[in-house]
């Protein structure tokens, strides 16, 4: 029998990017919030401090950071006629674990989706008709459009100190930013980082063949810079230890830098770590939440009653909560009916190695931050005309070597052996001028036979049935795949790379190669409840005191890096929160 | 182990192989500690064979697979070369062996030899290139080899500075080479 802890006004289940700006929000609207989380604490100057941080082997290869499969893991398969077996180690994605959560290690690339992002079904009806998209393609409009989210895009940006070029102010196309993205109210609150020699000759390339690429939108601050909150940052070192490190450096945007430090300081707050949460629980109408129940980590069960409950873990946690608590009808892909699982997607991530004559450059690939780089958006989206091309949706190109961590980054040209004299010789001569795993950042569009569901033979640690994942790639995700890396390496070849190695994304979809932690959908946000599982609030259709952050919401995926977006959604859904449900708990929309 | 190592890894003029770099350290290590015993992964029952997609599902550790692995490819080599075990060999038939073993043409009694292959493969290099810290990459053998300046944390001054070889020798967690008094 749970043992019952006194009422609060909000429960946040996890403390990462969503659950700290949901807390902030709501605290300073003077309501009682705690945060429950799963994982530990994590502090920037005690957890990664500079002078030990920066050790390849134990943050990426041993994935110090991540959460313990031991703790929670899915099963996998390609196809609906397969025996999904569980992911024993993490590999495709590496899901996030702790206070911060994804923020703590992320590469802090802050993109905005395109304006036809979010209108996608009509947008692409519109201008090829609806027979131009296969049949078992479930895509879907949002609900919310790139207007509503622009002024939370701009709060968060200003939040975390954003460097980057505007490329659209007010509807001004500016010079160096990029053209095609949607209109910007401000410009960004820093300007652009530095760029290396390789994505400086990348940007020049891309220019000579007639594209506009921009500096890519980074959350590493260019300057020191001081947020709304007062919060200080300071100039990134360009250190080449970013994405799966946490920076004791303070210049990384994430929550431990731009939020809980004032956070944690108000009396109305409160958190707990290394507690999970078991389910929400729900009062006999099945309609109306009372609360959640976890565990310690003594295995002691707690009851938290709350009058309002934020599901705010990583996607695929929250899809597994929802079920876990009868909230939503769980997907089915043969009868096509219920919406929790449904719309499940990944990114279908490809790229180009380039291989340089070493008397004539040198790279440096190991100076470099998270989210350095020049990118295009020529192919992103419905940027560029689909018609003669047979398929939808794309991403953007981008030199964007985030380091030159031996481990990983020491390769060798096509055809070199493995191993033994004649490889070590090729990795001498090749490390400092290879342009290492070029950006192709596409999108993963949804399908009736990719979802979510609960596995029927695999348990986790408390005897929960695992997340089950059904999913592959569709012909349409590999022929954008082999348009854009080849449109990626005309680029590499325009800068003079002697070899070129194109890696385009192939079938079936592997869930032991890394592309990257971006798993979106399942309890996708939307206009009609058979479709969606929340409106577009990111309220429950079924229990209007859960609202559900993340990118579960996405109805599929766009060719930009999520966090952005997930992070612009939560601050809209908080502005509704705060402004129209407190003043009367109630559905926002109508069913 | 350091003779595979050393085979992998050979030394040349300039820098020193496998062996002498502490790769068998390495993995010795890896191997005693959490990796060895995959402390942290999803390691219940049921065990089924799966797809390459659905990645490894088998019941060993690397700890096992090493232990029961190394063992058949002395006997291996035993039964071959007269009597001789791996680390006795001359290079070429090192050579062959680990070629067999990679190709799938040398099978191992009671072990999986390219699985193992693959495995040692991936651990001896890690070990090569990782933080002296863990016993491979001894006086930062492998950095100085490729040009990777290690555990810096700015590089404010060097990120205009493009084309540039940076000059500053390789800085391990735990110092540089030169911060540690010999003998």
């Amino acid at each position: 029998m749970a043992r019952k802890l006194p009422r609060k006004d909000v429960v946040i289940i996890g403390l990462g990017w969503t659950g700290s700006i949901l807390a902030n929000e709501l605290t300073d609207e003077g309501l009682d919030v705690i945060a429950i989380e799963r994982g530990p604490w994590r502090d920037a100057p005690t957890d990664f401090p500079p002078n030990y941080a920066q050790d390849e082997l134990r943050y990426h290869i041993r994935h110090e950071l991540f959460l313990r499969p031991e703790q929670n893991t899915f099963t996998f398969r390609n196809k609906m006629d397969q025996t999904a077996l569980p992911i024993r180690k993490w590999g495709a994605f590496m899901p996030p674990n702790g206070v911060g959560g994804g923020g703590v290690h992320w590469n802090a690339e802050t993109w905005r989706f395109l304006p036809s992002d979010f209108v996608l079904r009509t947008h692409l009806t519109e201008r090829y008709g609806a027979s131009f998209l296969p049949d078992d393609m479930t895509i879907q409009d949002w609900g919310v459009t790139y207007d509503d989210l622009e002024p939370h895009y701009d709060q968060f940006e200003y939040l975390c100190g954003t460097s980057g070029a505007a490329g659209n102010l007010r509807g001004a196309i500016q010079a160096g930013g990029n053209p095609f993205e949607g209109p910007r109210s401000r410009p960004y609150p820093n300007p652009p980082q530095k760029q290396g020699f390789g994505h400086t000759l990348w940007g020049k390339a891309a220019q000579e063949l007639g594209y506009k690429p921009f500096p890519q939108p980074s959350g590493n601050m260019s300057q020191a810079y001081t947020n709304p909150l007062g919060l200080h940052l300071g100039p990134c070192t360009y250190c080449g230890f970013c994405e799966w490190f946490g920076c004791g450096n303070y210049s990384k945007a994430s929550p431990q830098t731009t939020i809980l430090p004032v956070l944690i300081r108000k009396s109305n707050f409160s958190a707990r770590d290394n507690c999970e949460v078991m389910h929400i629980n729900l009062d006999r109408s099945g309609k109306h939440a009372t609360g959640v129940t976890f565990v310690d980590t003594s295995n002691v069960e707690w009851e938290q009653p709350a009058d309002l409950v934020i599901l705010a873990a990583f996607s695929v946690f929250n899809v597994q909560m929802l079920l876990n608590s009868n909230i939503g009808k769980p997907y089915d892909p043969v009868a096509n009916s219920g919406v929790v699982g449904r719309n499940f997607t990944h990114q279908a991530m490809s790229s180009v190695d380039g291989f340089f004559d070493k008397d004539k450059f040198n790279f440096n690939p190991f100076i470099a931050s998270g989210a350095i780089g020049m990118c295009i958006d020529e192919f992103n989206g419905d940027n560029f005309d689909h018609g003669p091309l047979g398929f939808v949706g794309g991403g953007y190109l981008g030199q964007v070597q985030t380091n030159g961590r031996p481990i990983q980054s020491a390769i060798v040209p096509p055809g070199t052996p493995k191993w033994g004299a004649q490889w070590k010789r090729a990795v001498a001569d090749n490390y400092l001028s290879t342009l290492v795993g070029g950006s192709i950042h596409s999108s993963f569009y949804s399908y009736r036979d990719v979802y979510l569901d609960r596995d029927p033979t695999y348990k986790d640690r408390f005897g929960r049935p695992m997340m089950r994942m059904t999913i592959d790639f569709h012909d349409n995700e590999l022929k954008a795949a082999n348009y854009l890396t080849d449109k990626y390496a005309e680029i590499v070849h325009a800068m003079g790379a002697h070899q070129i190695h194109k890696k385009p994304r192939k079938g079936p979809y592997d869930i032991t190669t890394y592309q990257t932690t971006h798993l979106n959908g399942g309890a996708v946000m939307g206009v009609d409840p058979k479709t969606s599982v929340v409106n577009r609030y990111l309220q429950s259709w079924d229990v209007p005191n859960v609202f559900v952050m993340g990118a579960s919401a996405f109805p599929q995926n766009a060719g930009y890096n999520p966090t952005g977006t997930v992070c612009a959604l939560a601050y809209w859904s908080a502005d509704a929160i705060r402004n129209q449900y407190l003043k009367n708990p109630r559905p926002l929309v109508d069913a | 182990m350091e003779a595979i190592a050393d085979r992998i890894i050979p030394p040349d003029a300039e820098t020193p192989g496998g062996k002498d770099a502490g790769c068998a350290v390495f993995v010795d290590r890896q191997l005693a500690g959490p990796y060895g015993q995959r402390d942290g992964h999803y390691n219940s029952p049921p065990f089924m064979n799966g797809t390459k997609q659905q990645g490894e599902q088998g019941e060993a550790s690397p700890a096992q697979q090493y232990r029961k692995s190394l063992d058949a490819l002395d006997r291996h080599c035993r039964s071959k070369f007269s009597g001789k075990a791996f680390a006795e060999l001359v290079d070429s038939d090192k050579d062959s062996v680990l070629h067999g073993l990679e190709s799938g043409d040398v099978s191992l009694d009671g072990a999986d030899g390219k699985a193992f292959f693959k495995l040692a493969l991936k651990n001896i290099q890690a070990g090569f290139f990782a933080d002296p810290l863990y016993g491979g990459n001894r006086d930062l053998v492998a950095w100085k080899m490729i040009g990777f300046p290690g555990a810096r944390y700015n590089y404010l001054d060097w990120i205009d500075r493009h084309n540039e070889r940076f000059p500053l020798p390789p800085v391990g967690v735990t110092g540089r080479i030169d911060w540690t008094p010999k003998g």
